[in-house]
């Protein structure tokens, strides 16, 4: 059972580990934009969404 | 910042597109005559190269590596270009990736029916084709990387670090799961033995299903269903937070398949706990893809390309409910080693993969054609062919597994099982089987009519082998990114994120093999193994090649679970010492045929007299009238290989089997003793055949099964120096 004390301690490292990373990428702005990538995709120079609209549309409804 | 024009390449997108149509129809006529040789074993005409255990990996690589495959990589080679707004790297790399991709598949051809196999599921292919593999995927993940570092644009859309995810998790899992130690160019053994090689072997093999049908396609439908449907994806933060949680999750969840088996127990409950939590990220995706169509359901009505999506994703949906409830001990106690499994993975494939695989097919050719797609209504009737077929296939083996599982465990009021004879079971639920390859009828049908209507939808149409397009350059390079942990490092610097995504999906398997690992170097776990159990004889060993080259395991299993209805039926339950030697382990994942590890067991329950193994192997009809068992009667013909007999002892005695010093030497001449014996005894009744064919050695590993613990065998004078 000693076991358990070093695998706590390793979760909880580990814990800390992604919890410092989740703060420094909040902190460098890495989730500043979580729309437009999402919007963006869509346009391509061949191939212009069919009814630009819609998508205009739903960005004001999100908004 | 500068604008500039360039051009897409469509190439290679078209090539894997029609690898696609050819493999996904080779892959599902195999698992329909697959299904069709459980109903009659005729159906493989005596042909050894067409019996159930070498035809079944060759139907699971197919769907999974030659359909699935080659329809991931039409996706990655279609979306990544133009969300990165730069041509692939290297057009070059992108050809080997493709010509490799399909070398492997026919390599794959060739050597399964030919009963070349390591036997570990859906890693089947031998050493030379392993590095195959792993040459074409580096040349895949070099390529990819090298586009990112090249991109325009300056974030990188989710769809991509799904597929990075792909490309790391694969690379490691393969490069893990395929050590094996050459014994010639056809064959070689796993590194781990038993308990330890089942461990390795379900981390692959979940973690399969989980980044080679589940993580690309997730990419693919990131990319597919905003533009088919022309909305942005429901939650761009939903889909970064699920990506992280899903990569990191899925690869601790491998011992649910070995819950109740010789496995340590803690191990079992990591896989379980980590497979419940499986489900939030998972129905984070499908609940992304779904309410995507939020507002739009009246497109869904009239696109058949929609309408193949939404079941699709909801598929992916009700797969990934099902799979952390079979991971609960309770109720995979029934489902285990019964169809409920096999329900469970073709709601994936035939659903999630195929329905996605289809529709971005119908909706991504007339593009590269510039044309429309031929029919519409002839999609549409694809369309419910696919969605009938699939719950023909389905929902008839649901009640098959439940049915069969309660028939394994019904007792008598005397307390005897009710259904002693394994077959009793099996015939009962013969015809849900019978539904089942309607079911797949239906769905290959569907196919051959999707396949029809893009041929058609070429015809009509002009390749466009370049598309032009214009991008502003966004990326910098070098200029504000300072050092390695700068500005937007973890999404923005490809390498860095590559690296990011190692660290989090190697987590749980480092947890869970280290100790195990540990454990069994120190002997603790297998303290008793090591007392009891000895090494195979030479004969037993080629025997056991057998088994695994006719791949016995695909429909028999080696593991007696601790319940009453098993032991019962089976004998004693197994214990991991008794597998020490198991290179590589042989615990099977579904009970077509009984349970088969304490055949050896003197007196069990199990145990039959040579001859009638000899009657049985050469045609199971005579034993059993209704047997659906294939004939082997080429075992009767064929010789056993005894040129390359010393060189397996020798393998053997480096993945630390202890043959004493120089028994290589003299094994030819031991595997003779013991073949006389059996060759004795089965011309005693009257049968004729000679010491030197392949079915005295297959007797021979049968007849020593699960026997050592009982130590009723006498095989010491067969592996001794003596």
């Amino acid at each position: 059972m000693s076991v358990i004390y070093m695998t706590i301690s390793i979760s909880l490292l580990l814990a800390l580990g992604f919890l410092v990373a989740f703060i420094w990428s909040v902190r460098t702005g890495q989730f500043e934009d979580d729309y437009s990538p999402s919007v963006r995709m869509l346009y391509d120079n061949k191939d212009e969404p069919q009814s630009t609209d819609t998508v205009m549309e739903q960005e004001d409804n999100d908004k | 910042m500068a604008i500039e024009k360039f051009k897409y390449d469509n190439q290679l997108t078209k090539c894997f597109a029609y690898a696609t149509l050819v493999w996904g129809l080779t892959a599902m006529l195999i698992g329909l005559t697959a299904a069709f040789e459980i109903l009659w074993p005729q159906v493989d005409l005596g042909l050894e190269w067409l019996t159930f255990g070498r035809l079944r990996p060759l139907h699971t690589n197919a769907a999974i590596f030659a359909f699935v495959g080659n329809g991931i990589f039409t996706a990655i080679y279609y979306s990544t270009p133009r969300l990165l707004k730069t041509p692939m790297w290297s057009p070059k790399l992108g050809k080997i990736n493709f010509w490799g991709w399909q070398l492997v598949i026919v390599l794959a051809a060739i050597t399964l029916p030919l009963g070349i196999t390591t036997s570990k599921e859906y890693a089947e292919l031998e050493w030379p084709i392993d590095i195959l593999i792993t040459i074409v995927w580096v040349v895949f993940g070099l390529n990819l990387i090298m586009t990112m570092v090249h991109r325009r644009t300056k974030h990188i859309y989710v769809a991509i670090w799904f597929y990075i995810a792909t490309f790391v998790t694969v690379a490691v899992l393969h490069l893990g799961n395929s050590m094996e130690l050459p014994v010639s160019f056809f064959k070689s053994y796993s590194l781990y033995a038993g308990a330890s090689d089942a461990l390795v072997q379900w981390w692959y093999g979940h973690n399969a299903v989980a980044f080679f049908l589940t993580t690309p396609m997730l990419g693919l439908m990131y990319y597919f269903v905003p533009k088919v449907s022309n909305r942005p994806i429901y939650s761009y933060k939903l889909s970064i937070i699920h990506f992280w949680s899903l990569i990191f999750l899925y690869i601790w969840a491998g011992p649910h398949h070995l819950l109740y088996q010789a496995l340590p127990d803690w191990a079992q409950a990591l896989g379980v706990t980590f497979s419940v939590a499986l489900i939030a990220p998972s129905w984070g995706g499908m609940i992304n893809g779904l309410l995507t169509l939020r507002g739009a359901w009246d497109k869904v009505k009239e696109d058949p390309i929609l309408k193949l999506f939404v079941v699709g994703v909801t598929a992916y949906g009700m797969s990934t409910f099902e799979g952390p409830m079979l991971s609960l001990k309770t109720v995979n106690a029934i489902s285990h080693f019964t169809d409920w499994t096999i329900a469970h993975v073709h709601v994936g494939t035939l659903g999630w993969n195929g329905m996605l695989i289809f529709g971005m097919l119908y909706w991504l050719v007339p593009r590269i054609f510039n044309t429309k797609l031929y029919s519409v209504s002839l999609a549409n009737i694809h369309f419910w062919l696919a969605t009938l077929g699939l719950l023909f296939f389905v929902i008839p083996l649901y009640f098959a597994g439940f049915t069969q599982a309660l028939m394994w465990k019904e007792f008598t009021a005397d307390g005897y099982l009710q259904y002693p004879n394994f077959l009793d079971t099996y015939l009962n639920i013969r015809p849900m089987h019978m539904w089942r390859a309607l079911g797949g009828t239906l769905y290959l049908t569907g196919a051959i009519i999707a396949v029809i209507n893009i041929v058609k939808t070429v015809k009509s149409g002009t390749f466009v082998r370049f598309e032009e397009d214009e991008a502003e350059v966004e990326v910098a390079h070098n200029a504000e990114d300072k050092g390695w942990l700068g500005h937007r490092t973890l999404e923005g610097k490809p390498l860095a994120f590559t690296f990011w995504v190692l660290i989090v999906i190697i987590i749980g398997g480092l947890v869970e093999f280290i100790p195990q690992f540990i454990q069994v170097s120190n002997k603790i776990e297998t303290e008793e193994g090591y007392a009891i159990q000895k090494p195979y004889t030479p004969l037993e060993l080629a025997g056991r090649d057998i088994y695994i080259s006719e791949g016995c395991y695909n429909c028999h299993s080696q593991m007696i679970r601790p319940f009453r209805s098993e032991v019962e039926r089976y004998g004693d339950y197994s214990k991991p010492g008794e597998y020490i030697y198991d290179h590589p382990f042989q615990w099977g994942s579904r009970r077509t045929g009984p349970d088969l590890f304490r055949e050896g067991e003197k007196g069990g329950k199990q145990n039959r007299p040579n001859a009638w193994h000899y009657e049985h192997l050469m045609n199971p009809r005579k034993t059993n009238v209704q047997s659906i068992m294939p004939a082997y009667p080429w075992m009767a013909t064929k010789d056993i290989d005894m040129d390359i007999i010393p060189a397996k002892i020798r393998a053997m005695q480096t993945l630390g089997v202890p043959y004493p010093d120089g028994y290589d030497k003299i094994a030819v001449e031991k595997l003779k003793a013991q073949a006389k014996v059996i060759g004795d005894d089965l011309r005693a009744s009257g049968i004729k055949v000679d010491d030197n064919k392949q079915i005295i050695a297959l007797i021979a590993y049968l007849q020593r099964l699960g026997s050592d613990r009982s130590g009723t065998n006498d095989v010491d004078k067969y592996i001794s120096l003596k």
